[in-house]
């Protein structure tokens, strides 16, 4: 009995097996291209973690002061104890870089928790309810796509007068709400006619219960596939906000994105100071799109074979 | 056709009204505002009571917001603060405007001619080294900060190959006739003012075609490996048919469909990238005004290309419908 | 000679990190000219790649196709890719099973008709129009100008498929190969089809290999009958002969599993129990042996050997003794 009992489950285990999730998480777990994405950025979260003991110096002291001399466009080069040297403020470029990895994914996770949490309310919203909210959210979402997304978020960081790391996120993240809203509000159209719905109306659930029971769960590949790369375009448009003058100007907590930025003073005379930010933003911002598409590949039924 | 046509344009213009009345409304309400960005931070409380009474900034913003557009109709749209201080925002937009056209142009012809074939051979050759090496090659290229790049460009391939790192064009003594300068010497017969032009434009639009490039390789290469499993693939391989007829007309005709979708919207979204690349290469087209009008609060400015940027990106998405519709005989023919 | 022989043909897949799939095990047949030899089992019993494998469709890697396949005496399979291009569409012909992904969406009817004409039989696009309406004309379309310029979903499915057929027959080849035909269509459609198809081979003197899961279709239209059960063939008859006295219990199987208008009332349907999945490789005995009311202890053991027999080639232990009526009933 016990025996026919454990040949019965190990049955029904075999056909969970087949279930999108299982079968991505199978494809996932052996493609390199996936590994190597998790990889980047488990050490990217690792370090931005302990950088703080990681981190040689204060990464605000300028301690190296007295070696900067503006007039001569010098600062203080490669030394025992300072192996990357120092910034033109005379502080210490590695502890720098280090805990620019900390702020660098504050912008990227919190841009993208605000992105999404907006998006899905006004996705979810729009394709659960129908009707005028529908139409609404729709002319809102159509207003912010009539612009190319980052020059949206160029345009609506330049509104604000006194930019901060605040603004920064705001800005980068706005512009990724109609993104997710609309990846919402098509998979809840779509499901709001499917037969698990239709069968859930019928056996009287309410309707709060099957949008969230029912309808957001199934709605929820697509918008982790597209969080992982929103983190990725999030800290490079971060970057390109601070490049043109609309990023934070307080740069005693550094973030990869705002040395970065800098880079126009500092390209021809002292390029490493531009290339590490950008070698370590490239390296993560190529970590997170690795783990993306190849999500979104294992997610997609039409891959399942 | 013509009726979804039109009504797309009734849109733009909706959408138009709505975006300018959001930029208008938000520059009235700033702190400054207009009249600081004229007078300075440091101006007498009664010379700024007195030039925003001048300017009519006293009064309700929508009587403000129906003066603007009164004036911007007779194309009016007020005088640069930051950008070319003094010039009309008009000025500014129209004696640019080709710059950004033309850099644009040849970026997404970079962008096609290179995106697509690699594309098809990628889907050819699937799960060979070289459809793993473009593949990953085109995620790098999309991870790669477009200014850090232009500035890579700048510094290490204008230094190899000595080609000119900023500008449209050497202080030459060129004629102007449409503001294209490639265009310009080919009309007049200046050659060597076209080839300067040329090279002045290859590394901004080498720079603003990256993105684009890895966007449309990637889709090319999708598109292809879907259209290579369809049945009528097989159908054309069962009727004996050479490789470059079912290429061009079995596969890629199909395969085009969601590539030329692609090369629409990217070519509409360039504006972003070109922003960041002519500030690089102080390459005097739109972009570069949007740069620095953004860095110094140039708001009439602003408030013009924004516009001018949204009809042109709504425009390029219709034509990119239409377009669509005019290669899908299943939406023609509906 | 025969127009086609087969010889032992195996198609074996081999995907990476996987074990290889024996597609296709040792099949023989062969089809004279003019004659229509059909290829009858469940789907996944490998009649499909059979018919790949004879046109040279399919795909390179991960694919080792052995044995021979003799058309006019020459060996298909030894041929070059540039030399088997020639003689698709020219000397072997295709109609697949689905006419709407069949099409190619984006191009006109009549270029998809004309573009075969031109390839092999040497025609200019005008004169090779002109060849298009004919064939439209022959295979029963109506108005066939207006349809030449239209698109494939602007045509019904039945219309679709008799365009798929004019292509196929299009450089009048002397071998049509149909994989499942009709399946994709309305049951009024299918016999429509089928008739044509009959018309056409008789007036043609084409020969046809109709692939199919369907033994109404072979019933109405074959000559000689070969039944495929896990990539080998089971049981090959002439179509009289194997109706009248089904051997092999998969055969026996399938034709008590059809409904028939004759059968007196309240009499039950006998389906085969059990699915594909539940087979055992040949290797270690008879692949349908756990599906099979007749197994005995010796078919999950010995692999059954091909043996002819009065006009029939029967793979079986334990044959089904002719007469036998269903052998389990069971109520649905």
């Amino acid at each position: 009995m016990v025996l026919g009992l454990s040949a019965k489950k190990e049955k029904i285990d075999a056909t969970a097996g087949v279930s999108l999730a299982a079968s991505a998480w199978k494809r996932l777990r052996r493609s390199p291209v996936f590994l190597t994405g998790a990889v980047i950025i488990g050490l990217f979260i690792l370090v931005s973690l302990l950088a703080p003991w990681l981190a040689p110096h204060n990464p605000a002291d300028p301690m190296l002061i007295d070696q900067v001399v503006k007039a001569r466009n010098e600062i203080p080069p490669s030394q025992p104890g300072h192996p990357l040297g120092g910034d033109l403020q005379g502080r210490d470029f590695l502890s720098r870089v280090l805990v620019g990895s900390q702020q660098t994914l504050i912008v990227g996770v919190v841009a993208t928790l605000f992105g999404l949490t907006g998006g899905l309310i006004l996705g979810t919203l729009a394709g659960a309810l129908g009707g005028w909210v529908d139409s609404l959210v729709m002319r809102v979402v159509d207003v912010m796509l009539s612009l190319p997304s980052l020059l949206l978020a160029f345009s609506i960081a330049a509104m604000f007068s006194r930019p901060s790391q605040f603004t920064v996120i705001l800005a980068v993240s706005i512009v990724q709400i109609p993104v997710f809203a609309r990846l919402l509000r098509g998979s809840m159209l779509a499901q709001r006619h499917s037969d698990h719905v239709l069968a859930a109306t019928a056996l009287g659930v309410k309707k709060g219960a099957i949008v969230f029971r029912h309808m957001l769960p199934n709605s929820l590949g697509p918008v982790i596939v597209q969080s992982t790369l929103v983190l990725a375009t999030a800290i490079i448009e971060a970057a390109a906000l601070s490049f043109l003058g609309l990023g934070n100007p307080d740069d005693r907590t550094p973030e990869w994105g705002q040395m970065l930025g800098d880079v126009q003073k500092v390209f021809d005379t002292h390029p490493h100071l531009a290339a590490w930010p950008a070698i370590c933003i490239i390296i993560v911002a190529l970590g997170f799109t690795l783990m993306g598409e190849t999500l979104r590949e294992a997610l997609d039924p039409k891959n399942r074979r | 056709m013509l009726r979804y046509t039109i009504r797309r344009l009734i849109q733009l213009v909706g959408v138009v009204l709505v975006l300018s009345l959001l930029l208008f409304a938000w520059l009235r309400v700033l702190p400054g505002g207009p009249v600081s960005a004229l007078l300075g931070e440091r101006a007498t409380p009664e010379s700024r009571e007195a030039l925003t009474k001048q300017l009519g900034l006293d009064q309700p913003i929508f009587v403000q917001y129906f003066k603007f557009l009164g004036r911007a109709a007779t194309g009016d749209f007020g005088v640069s603060t930051g950008v070319q201080p003094g010039d009309s925002a008009l000025e500014i937009f129209l004696q640019r405007f080709p710059a950004t056209l033309e850099l644009s142009f040849f970026a997404i012809l970079i962008a096609i001619l290179v995106g697509v074939p690699l594309g098809y051979i990628a889907a050819k050759r699937r799960g060979s080294w070289f459809d793993n090496v473009s593949v990953v090659g085109s995620l790098i290229g999309v991870a790669v900060p477009v200014f850090f790049l232009a500035y890579v460009l700048k510094g290490v391939a204008s230094s190899a190959l000595g080609l000119p790192s900023s500008g449209r064009q050497d202080a030459i003594d060129a004629t102007r006739v449409t503001g294209f300068f490639t265009l310009d010497g080919m009309i007049t017969g200046e050659w060597d003012a076209t080839l300067n032009a040329l090279e002045h434009l290859i590394l901004p639009a080498i720079a603003l075609a990256t993105i684009p490039f890895a966007v449309i390789f990637r889709i090319t290469r999708a598109a292809v490996l879907d259209v290579l499993d369809e049945d009528f693939v097989r159908t054309a391989e069962s009727k004996g048919l050479t490789a470059p007829v079912i290429r061009r007309r079995h596969v890629l005709r199909n395969a085009m469909l969601p590539v030329v979708t692609t090369i629409g919207l990217q070519t509409g979204a360039l504006l972003s990238g070109a922003v960041l690349t002519e500030k690089v290469f102080s390459f005097s087209g739109v972009g570069e005004a949007l740069a620095i009008g953004f860095e110094r609060r140039d708001y009439p400015v602003l408030l013009l290309l924004i516009i001018m940027a949204t009809i042109v990106y709504v425009v390029v998405n219709l034509l990119v419908d239409l377009s669509y519709a005019l290669i899908d005989p299943r939406i023609r023919t509906r | 000679m025969a127009l086609l022989e087969v010889r032992d043909l195996s198609v074996v897949f081999q995907r990476k990190g996987e074990e290889p799939f024996r597609a296709v095990d040792g099949v023989s047949f062969d089809v004279e000219p003019g004659q229509t030899v059909g290829l009858v089992g469940e789907s996944g019993c490998g009649k499909s790649v059979t018919s790949l494998a004879i046109m040279g469709l399919l795909p390179k890697r991960g694919v080792t196709i052995t044995g021979s396949v003799s058309y006019d005496g020459t060996d298909l399979l030894k041929l070059s890719d540039k030399e088997m291009r020639d003689r698709r569409g020219r000397d072997l012909g295709m109609v697949f099973q689905d006419p709407l992904s069949s099409l190619n969406p984006v191009v006109p009817i009549g270029l998809q008709v004309t573009e075969v004409l031109e390839r092999h039989r040497g025609m200019a696009r005008k004169e090779a129009m002109v060849e298009a309406k004919t064939l439209l004309d022959k295979v029963g379309i109506p108005d066939p100008n207006r349809r030449l310029k239209e698109y494939p979903h602007q045509l019904s499915g039945g219309m679709r498929q008799r365009a798929l057929i004019a292509i196929a027959l299009a450089c009048r080849p002397k071998l049509l190969i149909a994989d499942e035909p009709t399946t994709a269509l309305d049951v009024t459609i299918q016999a429509q089809i089928l008739t044509l198809m009959k018309e056409l081979v008789h007036d043609l003197g084409t020969a046809l290999v109709m692939i199919t899961h369907d033994l109404g279709v072979v019933a109405g239209l074959c000559d000689e009958v070969n039944v495929l059960y896990g990539g080998k063939v089971v049981e090959k008859a002439m179509r009289h002969k194997l109706f009248a006295e089904p051997r092999h219990p998969y055969t026996h199987g399938l034709l008590a599993s059809i409904p028939r208008l004759d059968a007196p009332r309240g009499e039950k349907l006998t389906p085969i129990k059990g699915s594909v999945a539940d087979n055992i490789p040949w290797s270690q005995g008879c692949a349908f042996a756990p599906r099979c009311p007749n197994a005995l202890d010796v078919c999950t053991r010995e692999t059954p050997a091909e043996e002819a027999q009065l006009g029939r080639l029967l793979r079986c232990h334990n044959p089904v003794v002719p007469g036998t009526p269903a052998a389990e009933e069971v109520s649905v």
